[in-house]
């Protein structure tokens, strides 16, 4: 007979199975059987955050910037619903996280206990899987499902609901075979068919207006997918596009990237998308703030649509090619197949393609991007081009919050490498970028990881400053100080007839003085004359730093499609604004 | 859209809705009918009807019967996320008029009035495998088994005859012949 186990233990040793290395979460009354376990299990560190929104967000951090699983542990009640967003900011985006909660003793579960509340019900929603273990004895074969539904197919968060008698009770460690080996994602196989690939090359061969858009997709399909990514978009010589969360798959300051596409990318991005013939997408899912107006959407092209999750095609858009498979593999099987037949496509095709060039180089020369800068004040676009400038020698991890810093990051920042850009876009959540920006310097102790934040949102998790300090995590929070919530207040004005209903904070703290309470460093760069020397002194402290960067308070982002708009009517600076926003044009955004 | 000044486009073209039924099979586990129907209400799909019940014990498979109404695209997208849903083993979608496949739903009604109407509505009854399971001088209980919208008929029909209760179990459905629905 096998050794029995606690609860406890045998969560323990299936992390260990998991080769997991660091948890992070927050202690409560009904996980502390877990807790009091961790001391014998030296090869797992735990990171006390200070909300457990907090340790999930950096759980994500983490996750995204190592390709490994994040792990969360959290208490019964607040601590679960405290989670929450964490789990379903992971859902939307894709992100691999095991949760584990304390729950109430199995005989109070029902009864309104102190700190219950229904885990399992409320984030079945926002989670691929969930269970309450009801019996010790399933627990090592839950724990062992939980890992494997949350990292393959279309990855996601899981929770397990463990009951404080559960941690306690003794088990066996028994995890049984091919238990759900079944399905676990909604696919059956991942084996390629080779019919799909040659029509693909054949849709290749014949277009003459090409685009690649590609999505997370890529990038949560590990590092090989982005090196085949770039293989075949430099075979073919097409252009290529990405979305927020595809930034990096393919080099941000190479020739064939147009930059990012969407509400706020880039004007030569979304006119290809609209007039090109053919429009590859690989892990992307045609999300609303890419497609614009959905019927007017790319209304020439055929489409090709790669994505691991079948749910994912036709959902928004149908295509004329869809292929349920993980982004590697296809790819790896198209670049075979390409190469065998398809010799002296290279040649044919430059031509084929001249023209398209051509016209993508005109959108090129409208700058979209540009803005007027100034010399009295920063401008945040400055802001970042400069970060970007002084940091682009060293491999660099960036998080955001989300509002106009996020996109101004997204524009300005240029991505080399995959996994190097975290925010959270799907969801949308503010105070993301802080907290993840700690799991990502857990992940990655020697690199130089950077929180482009907006002065609204760092406040919605600042309390994990404290979290940095702990662990002395050198992290630099980059705020974009304009006192308003940016993209809020640039709505209202061009929607809601500058009426800033509550979007300017009457009361900040003085961040300098807060990064010292904490005991963090702070900085803080008031004109465009003192930006540089401010972020490298930012950059060279081994501590903690709250950079205060004090910007323009009625900066637009721009360019940027409204709502309602297809992708060849974009706004590409206040000139526009003025004749766009007619009464027709406000009932349309 | 009530606010046109909205951060989303607008809503334009409609499709035509029809009525599918979307049958799936399940582990018999707990919140597993609350994931499905979660799911449903969650993204919007209608459900008409619902039935469940566990068809192997040994296995701990239940069948789950759903009427529901939708454009076709929405029809895929039911289908498509109960298969990503873990405990769902296949899904099948049968589409009303599709002519092999049975489809029935049982209800009971308990008609309460003068004996005159009472035979009245039990001669409606009859015209769908009638059983009366109680009977009184005054009322009777009836048992009818038919499609769903005959039933919607006969409930209408028996309104002013004295119908004081129904209650009806939701559509099950099954292929004609030799076939099963084998996993797609």
């Amino acid at each position: 007979m096998p050794k029995l186990l606690s609860g406890a233990e045998i969560v323990f040793k299936s992390l260990e199975d998991q080769k997991v290395e660091y948890i992070f979460g927050y202690p409560g009354g009904a996980v502390l059987p877990i807790y009091d376990e961790l001391k014998n299990h030296k090869s797992i560190k735990h990171i006390l955050a200070r909300h457990e929104q907090g340790a999930g967000h950096a759980a994500e951090g983490y996750a995204r910037s190592s390709g490994k699983p994040g792990v969360l542990l959290v208490t019964s009640g607040p601590g679960a619903t405290n989670a929450v967003t964490a789990l379903t900011d992971a859902y939307m985006d894709s992100i691999p996280i095991v949760c584990i909660s304390g729950q109430v003793p199995t005989h109070l579960i029902g009864t309104d206990a102190f700190q219950e509340c229904d885990t399992t019900g409320i984030t079945r929603p926002c989670t691929k899987h969930n269970w309450l273990v009801k019996d010790v004895n399933d627990l090592a074969d839950i724990m062992n499902q939980a890992f494997k539904i949350a990292t393959t197919g279309r990855p996601g968060p899981v929770l397990v609901d463990i009951p404080k008698d559960i941690q306690f009770d003794k088990g066996a460690y028994k995890i049984s075979k091919n238990k759900l080996e079944k399905k676990l994602n909604g696919t059956l196989s991942n084996k390629i068919n080779l019919k799909e690939v040659d029509k693909f090359i054949e849709m290749i061969k014949k277009s003459s207006k090409p685009i690649f858009y590609t999505g997370g997709g890529v990038i949560n399909s590990g590092p090989k997918a982005s090196q085949l990514l770039k293989e075949i978009v430099l075979l073919t010589g097409f252009p290529i596009t990405s979305t927020l969360q595809g930034l990096g798959a393919y080099p941000g300051d190479d020739p064939q990237f147009l930059g990012m596409l969407g509400m706020h990318g880039t004007y030569e991005a979304n006119n290809a998308m609209h007039d090109c013939d053919l429009m590859i997408n690989i892990g992307a899912r045609f999300d609303d703030r890419i497609t614009g107006k959905i019927d007017e959407f790319s209304p020439k092209s055929k489409k090709i649509h790669i994505d691991i999750d079948p749910s994912s095609i036709g959902k928004n858009v149908k295509v004329d090619l869809a292929i349920t498979s993980d982004v590697t593999e296809l790819l790896k099987a198209v670049l075979k197949s390409f190469k065998e037949k398809n010799k002296n496509f290279i040649n044919s095709n430059k031509q084929k393609t001249a023209n398209w060039w051509s016209q993508i180089d005109k959108w090129r020369e409208k700058k979209s991007l540009n803005f007027k800068n100034s010399k009295e004040t920063i401008k945040p676009q400055h802001a970042v081009q400069r970060l970007y400038e002084l940091t682009k020698d060293q491999d660099t991890f960036i998080t955001t919050e989300v509002g106009q810093h996020q996109m101004w990051a997204a524009q300005h920042y240029k991505f080399n490498k995959p996994n190097r850009w975290m925010t959270s876009g799907g969801l949308g959540t503010m105070g993301y970028g802080l907290p993840a920006a700690i799991g990502v310097q857990i992940a990655h102790p020697k690199k130089l990881v950077i929180d482009i934040a907006g002065e609204a949102s760092i406040l919605m998790n600042i309390q994990e400053m404290s979290t940095a300090i702990q662990y002395r995590l050198p992290i630099k929070i980059f705020i974009l100080n304009n006192e308003y919530m940016g993209m809020v207040r640039q709505w209202q004005e061009l929607l809601h007839d500058k009426n800033y209903s509550e979007s300017y904070t009457e009361a900040l703290p003085d961040f300098v003085k807060l990064a010292e309470a904490y005991g963090a460093v702070g900085i803080r760069a008031k004109t465009p004359n003192e930006l540089d020397e401010k972020i490298k002194e930012m950059i060279n402290l081994d501590k903690p730093v709250i950079f205060d960067c004090v910007v323009d308070k009625v900066e637009n982002c721009y360019p940027m499609i409204p709502s309602g708009k297809p992708h060849n009517q974009m706004l590409l600076g206040p000139e526009d604004e003025k004749e766009e926003v007619s009464d027709e044009g406000k009932t349309l955004v | 859209m009530s606010n046109p000044k909205s951060a989303y486009s607008q809503p334009t073209k409609f499709g035509k809705e029809n009525h599918h039924i979307i049958v799936v099979w399940v582990d018999n586990e707990a919140g597993v009918l609350a994931r499905v129907i979660g799911l449903f209400s969650g993204r919007g799909y209608n459900i008409e009807s619902l039935a469940v019940a566990e068809i192997d014990k040994k296995k701990h498979l239940s069948r789950i019967t759903i009427v529901t109404k939708g454009t076709p695209e929405v029809i895929q997208q039911i289908k498509l996320q109960l298969g990503k849903l873990i405990p769902v083993h296949k899904v099948a979608d049968f589409s009303r008029d599709d002519p092999k496949i049975l489809f029935r739903e049982l209800a009971l009604f308990k008609v309460v009035g003068a004996i005159k109407k009472l035979d009245k509505a039990k001669k409606l009854c009859k015209k769908h495998n009638a059983i009366i399971l109680d009977k009184t001088k005054k009322s009777f209980v009836v048992q009818v088994t038919a499609l769903r919208r005959e039933i919607d008929k006969l409930t209408i029909a028996l309104k002013p005859l004295g119908l004081i209760s129904a209650s009806r179990t939701g559509a099950i459905a099954m292929t004609k012949g030799k076939e099963i629905f084998i996993k797609n």
